[in-house]
């Protein structure tokens, strides 16, 4: 099946990339913005996950956002397909504003060594010291795209383009828990669990992205990361390192958070 | 689990894959938690119906091969539905498909598929457990859910809802369609456009091979290679239930309940979800299709097989109120059945 035209809104007064709305099977529709990662991308994806989730829409089940498409699960006994189309065009040409704040979170990594095990091989590849390749991933200002893959798995964009490195042709099917990695042009923090990857492995993190324990924290959910979210990343040597993962260990977030009014260039006025 | 618990069932072998799956874990994917639950969810519900549970209650999904389980709970009511599977209890043959009766000292014994690959053990009342995220769906590799996060293995105990084992109906399935072809039906997209016209026409008209790597994750299925048009790379974004991606290897992957939430290949197609159960009991080394319908078509086609579904739930026939499988023997052979629907 080929896809519809997006449909055109007269309506509108100001200039809005319309995005394509495809099916995936029964029960879900895939409302698609682009195909590039980038902030504004990502930033109208997210206006659509918050103005679905405020019109509690009967019959939605979930949503994922995801870099560029929002996922909506739905119930097509309580909601045709065609309905809920229609609910969410309309959303769309009416977008939720952003909120005035965005969380800065500064997480500490330890790097090389038997924490990263590819921090040389990346140095190698990029003519530079792996002190280098530590200064510029720590200094990048990383945003988070997306949760996926795996429980509080987060995907950062914001990498310096001289650590942009191809991802591995051999993927390994267990990478350590807590690792930071880099594929292409993104960064990811791993949850404290093994996990198959192709990334390059730069170090670990001994925050727990995931953690269930924290199910019900107003504050942090069991998910310390969400989209939207932006991330410093703050270099530790590995006798801190270990402090800090039998504190993780024990529920600490280890994790600084600080609110502070938005960056995007986008916020809606 | 500890002592305390209401006593239940015992795992003396643990089978090939067995774990808790109820009809799965929603709500936070978009926290990177995968959706899990039965694979073939029509078959746990009937499980469940024959039982009067609710329809999601948590079982066992038994893979290819059973486990042997001894009876430690009092008395329990249980039902198997799904696969073809022989069942003994004390070395007395179990037809599946109906509830029968156990008490304390007797042995369960379910042996080797003999057609399709997944089977639902549900004990009335349903198994005591806590559920992780609102569900009891065991996701093996993010060790979530079931006892422990994990498939159960022997030794395993699980517990019964306190008071609930209690009297009730011996209920039996009217007999099942047989089996189609494996044809499953798609809607194609969401990326259909990264594949080329000659590329859709051999994933609609080829048969495929379930190949060995064949789990709750999705089926690797092996047959003639899925030509892509422009790469087999996309920005990463959701997956759902039956998405169908292609690597660049051009072998399709049917992605099923504990599936990543989110990947960055393409996907050509999605199974229907009134489809699921066929691909849930098909075994590595059996032949599949694809055929596309259209979205419109298959939400049609979802909501008669959910009605056909409920009806099937509802039509359950009592067989007695036999305790035993000696008496039940005794029934059958006096006709008791007569004038209900064969089964």
């Amino acid at each position: 099946m080929r896809h519809n035209p997006p449909p055109r809104e007269p309506t509108l007064d100001r200039p809005l990339e319309l995005p394509r709305f495809l099916p995936a099977g029964t029960g879900a529709l895939v409302v698609e913005f682009g195909a590039r990662v980038d902030e504004s991308t990502s930033e109208a994806v997210l206006a659509l996950d918050r103005a679905v989730t405020a019109a509690g829409i009967e019959g939605v089940i979930e949503l994922v956002p995801t870099y560029r498409s929002l996922l909506v699960h739905f119930d097509p006994a309580v909601i045709r397909a065609a309905a809920l189309r229609r609910r969410l065009e309309t959303l769309v040409a009416h977008p939720e504003a952003a909120p005035r704040e965005e969380r800065l979170w500064t997480i500490p990594v330890c790097y090389g060594g038997a924490c990263g095990e590819d921090l040389e091989a990346v140095a190698t590849l990029h003519k530079l010291d792996p002190q280098e390749v530590v200064a510029i991933h720590a200094a990048s200002d990383f945003r988070v795209y997306m949760i996926g893959f795996a429980p509080g798995f987060a995907y950062l964009g914001g990498l310096d383009p001289r650590l942009h490195t191809s991802r591995r042709v051999e993927p390994r099917l267990r990478t350590p828990a807590r690792s930071v990695s880099i594929g292409g042009a993104q960064s990811a923090l791993n949850p404290p669990f093994e996990l198959p990857s192709g990334w390059h492995l730069l170090g670990q993190t001994p925050v727990h992205l995931w953690d269930p324990r924290r199910e019900g924290d107003a504050t942090i959910g069991p998910s310390l990361l969400l989209p939207g979210d932006r991330v410093r990343l703050s270099p530790v040597g590995p006798e801190e390192y270990r402090d800090l993962c039998a504190r993780a260990d024990a529920g600490d977030p280890v994790a600084q958070l600080q609110i502070q009014p938005r960056t995007a260039e986008e916020t809606p006025a | 689990m500890s002592a305390n618990d209401t006593p239940g069932l015992r795992l003396v072998e643990a089978g090939l894959g067995t774990s808790l799956q109820d009809l799965g874990r929603r709500h936070f994917q978009r926290f990177g938690i995968s959706e899990s639950g039965a694979l073939d969810a029509p078959a746990l519900r009937l499980a469940n119906a024959l039982l009067g549970n609710e329809p999601g209650t948590a079982a066992l999904e038994i893979t290819l091969s059973g486990p042997v389980i001894d009876i430690e709970a009092e008395r329990v009511r249980l039902a198997l539905v799904g696969a073809d599977f022989p069942v003994t209890l004390n070395g007395q043959a179990l037809r599946c498909g109906r509830s029968f009766e156990a008490q304390r000292g007797d042995r369960l014994v379910i042996g080797l598929a003999r057609q399709g690959a997944r089977a639902y053990l549900a004990v009335a009342g349903g198994f005591a457990a806590a559920p992780t995220l609102g569900s009891l769906s065991t996701h093996s590799r993010s060790r979530l859910g079931g006892l422990d996060g994990g498939y159960l293995k022997a030794g395993d105990r699980l517990a019964l809802t306190p008071g609930a084992a209690g009297e009730g109906p011996q209920l039996a399935l009217p007999a099942l369609p047989a089996p189609e072809a494996a044809k499953l039906r798609v809607v194609l997209g969401p990326q259909d456009d990264f594949f080329t016209d000659q590329g859709i026409e051999t994933f609609l008209s080829a048969r495929y091979q379930v190949s060995p790597r064949a789990d709750r994750m999705g089926y690797q299925v092996e047959g003639p290679a899925i030509a892509h048009a422009k790469g087999f790379n996309i920005v990463s974004d959701g997956i759902v239930n039956g998405s169908i991606q292609v690597p660049g290897n051009g072998q399709p992957i049917v992605l099923l309940a504990d599936r990543q939430t989110t990947g960055g290949y393409p996907k050509i197609a999605t199974v229907i979800e009134a489809d699921l159960p066929i691909l849930a009991q098909l075994r590595p080394g059996e032949s599949l299709g694809f055929t596309a319908v259209t979205a419109d078509e298959a939400e049609e086609i979802v909501l008669e097989a959910r009605a056909a579904q409920a009806a099937r739930e509802a039509a359950l026939v009592e067989v007695g109120a036999a305790r035993r499988p000696p008496a039940i023997r005794a029934l059958l052979s006096a006709d008791l059945t007569a004038g209900l629907a064969r089964v």
